[in-house]
């Protein structure tokens, strides 16, 4: 890719974004701002913008990678991020929007009348925030360092700085119109490259990718390392290094990698002769094109693995803090629902894109397996397969797309979690807004740069699974089942957001696991999900005294069609 | 208007029946409901439940269909294994398909939902 085309890119959707918060700060600044111009927004709008809020770094970059590199089985990513939205349209969206609140801290207090359940709330949307802030700070450096070979945390940074002075401006969030235009902005970018990638394919003369062998370098290549690997060779091979291999210091000499491990130090290039197979990083498994095309092969306990990220993804979507806010922007439960309808199909329609770029890349840009980089696929497709002048357009226009995906998840996520530390965990007000965004911003930014590097879709699907171990039973029992009590809630909380919480600081601190323990602590959702419904049930049928007592009054609120004449209680979101 | 043939009896329009006098006055439903009497707890837990059977019909039928495509790779392994349009059968799912069929039961929701909604206010208004 062209780094000074794919540097206007980024400079053109940066300045584009404080443009617009600058200008946002004018139009619209108050919860009842936002509500009222909620009256004249079409579900299409109100509809992608939730898909431009929601297509994160993770769905661009990350589920391309992750396919590329385990297969069929990561398929059921994207397909639980779509059904997640299925689940909330018939359990969540037409209550909620009629609950009146605007954040999960809000549902937890107009539902439980309890100040206890919403701090634990306000809790668990910062953890939760912030575990998916982490990752895209941790990708946009990667973007980053891809077209320009900067360090990683520069893009990370750049991002965060954005963010912060959009948030702290008031701008971006509130206007409907720009997270819509970036919905439109990433499937653009992503849907233009895959006509002319697949026309490229098609003149390569369709390969295939049936072979019972793990991928080769089909051309003598060269491979530049630029982050600290162990690779696995499997078989011996003649290579000429450039750089530092083993701990040994070389410029360009020839030497035979015996199998086995072998560590090769950031800038370093190594290349190949034409029909090596590709050395593997250490911690990607070993699979064949047969084995990778067909589901159930990719990691160990794959049974227990999918299930349990079906698990994660269909219950999490609702418990995402930066999805919730934008219901509120209908008029009503029943555009809320028609809402939810066109998010459904204006993501299904992004979701067919990445397993077409995995697949590809897993055919073109298979050093990627070695480098460890598989998050980078979408991004070099276009120049590899394309090339000339229309692969760095085309590059270009991807890494737009990326950042775009950056900025409109990260400013949503920021607002929301500034939102809560700001009212419910600092003492409320501008100034508390303020320190609020800054802190926001600040620790997942730190948590990026010192965490392992992990696939950025794997982290947050962790986001997910702590979600639907926590909000999703508060969600569902709420809503549906009038002897919840405030302990209950409190209790369900507390196991689920605690286990799943504990599960993903051991994955992100420590590790690799392996076994068990690896697939149990990656992908925690199987358990912590059924633990949290179990304990919020059990707690509040011991506990019958602590259900709330307006609880008939909040099942109208929540239930009765707008157009009857009904008490709905009187509570109201507090306004920041 | 003189009738021309006077053995035909006159025709007379029904312009009232009536109804108000046979029917007393009654406390609306609404009303019911807000003041949390017995009758209206039987109106709300009645929309309540039908809404939750629809909703929970829908993520049966999710459930089935999510939770059996993992457990039916894993049981008939040639299912992995059959190509449509030259691509692995769970990729034509999983890749393609799964995602209309999603919007389509999505779609179906809301009709019923809103058809339950209706029910519910036609209910809740008729005097």
């Amino acid at each position: 890719m062209s780094a000074a085309l794919g540097l206007t890119a980024v400079i053109v959707v940066v300045v584009a974004a404080i443009l617009i918060g600058a200008f946002g700060l004018r139009l619209s600044r108050t919860t009842s701002d936002f509500y009222v111009a909620s009256r004249t927004v079409s579900p299409l709008w109100n509809a992608s913008a939730i898909g431009g809020e929601y297509l994160s770094a993770a769905s661009f970059l990350g589920i391309a990678g992750l396919i590329l590199a385990y297969g069929a089985d990561m398929l059921w990513l994207p397909v639980g991020w779509t059904g997640g939205y299925l689940v909330l349209l018939v359990l969540v969206s037409a209550p909620l929007r009629r609950s009146g609140a605007y954040t999960l801290p809000d549902f937890a207090e107009a539902r439980l009348e309890s100040m206890t359940v919403r701090r634990l709330a306000s809790v668990l949307v910062v953890l939760i925030g912030w575990l998916y802030l982490m990752p895209q700070f941790q990708s946009a450096g990667l973007v980053f360092r891809t077209i320009t070979g900067a360090p990683p945390w520069v893009g990370g940074l750049l991002v965060a700085v954005v963010v912060a002075v959009n948030v702290l401006s008031g701008g971006m969030r509130s206007i409907t119109f720009v997270q819509a235009f970036q919905y439109w902005l990433k499937l653009t970018a992503l849907a233009l490259p895959v006509v002319f990638l697949l026309f490229a394919w098609y003149a390569h003369g369709k390969p295939a990718l049936g072979r019972d062998a793990p991928p080769v370098f089909t051309d003598a290549v060269s491979v530049a390392v630029s982050a600290d690997v162990t690779v696995n060779v499997e078989r011996p091979v003649a290579v000429t290094v450039t750089g530092r291999l083993d701990g040994r210091r070389m410029s360009g000499q020839r030497v035979t990698l015996r199998p086995g491990p072998h560590a090769i130090a950031h800038d370093t290039t190594v290349t190949f002769p034409a029909g090596t197979p590709v050395p593997h990083v250490e911690n990607l498994p070993v699979l064949t094109d047969h084995q990778w095309a067909l589901p159930l092969h990719s990691r160990e306990h794959p049974l227990y693995a999918t299930y349990s990220l079906i698990l994660a993804t269909f219950l999490g979507t609702m418990g995402l803090p930066h999805v919730l806010v934008r219901f509120y922007t209908n008029p009503d439960g029943r555009a809320a629902r028609r809402t939810t309808l066109v998010v459904l199909t204006l993501l299904g329609a992004f979701y067919l894109l990445p397993a077409v770029y995995g697949a590809l890349g897993r055919l073109y840009t298979p050093e990627l397996l070695m480098t460890g980089r598989t998050d980078a696929v979408v991004l070099t497709l276009p120049g590899r397969l394309i090339g000339g002048a229309a692969g760095d357009l085309l590059g270009a226009l991807v890494t737009a797309g990326a950042f775009a995906a950056f900025l409109s998840t990260s400013s949503g996520l920021a607002v929301s979690v500034a939102g809560v530390i700001g009212q419910d965990i600092l003492r409320g007000g501008v100034p508390s807004f303020r320190a609020a965004t800054l802190l926001a911003v600040t620790v997942p930014l730190v948590l990026a740069t010192v965490a392992r590097s992990l696939a950025v879709a794997d982290v947050v699907g962790l986001a997910f699974a702590v979600a639907a171990s926590s909000f999703c039973p508060l969600l569902v029992l709420g809503i549906w089942w009038r002897r919840l009590s405030t302990a209950g809630a409190v209790a369900g909380l507390l196991a689920g957001g605690g286990l799943a919480g504990g599960a993903v600081i051991a994955v992100i601190t420590g590790g690799p696991y392996t076994g068990w323990t690896g697939a149990l602590l990656a992908q925690p959702a199987a358990w912590t999900v059924p633990i949290s419904f179990a304990v919020m049930i059990l707690v509040s049928l011991l506990t019958p005294g602590r259900v709330p007592r307006g609880v008939a009054r909040t099942m109208v609120r929540l239930h009765a069609p707008e157009a009857l004449d009904l008490d709905r209680g009187d509570w109201r979101p507090r306004s920041t | 208007m003189t009738p021309k043939t006077p053995e035909r009896p006159k025709r007379e329009v029904v312009t009232s029946p009536r109804t108000t006098a046979a029917r007393r006055p009654r406390y609306p439903v609404t009303m019911e409901i807000d003041e949390q009497t017995g009758l209206g707890e039987v109106y709300m837990r009645s929309l309540v439940r039908t809404q939750f059977r629809l909703a929970l019909f829908v993520c049966t039928v999710l459930g089935c269909v999510i939770g059996g495509l993992p457990l039916l790779f894993l049981l008939v392994p040639d299912l992995r294994e059959v190509r449509l349009l030259g691509l692995p059968l769970p990729w034509v799912v999983l890749a393609g398909l799964i995602y209309p069929a999603f919007v389509v039961g999505a779609w179906l929701y809301v009709r019923q939902a809103e058809r339950n909604e209706r029910h519910f206010a036609d209910l809740v208004e008729r005097q």
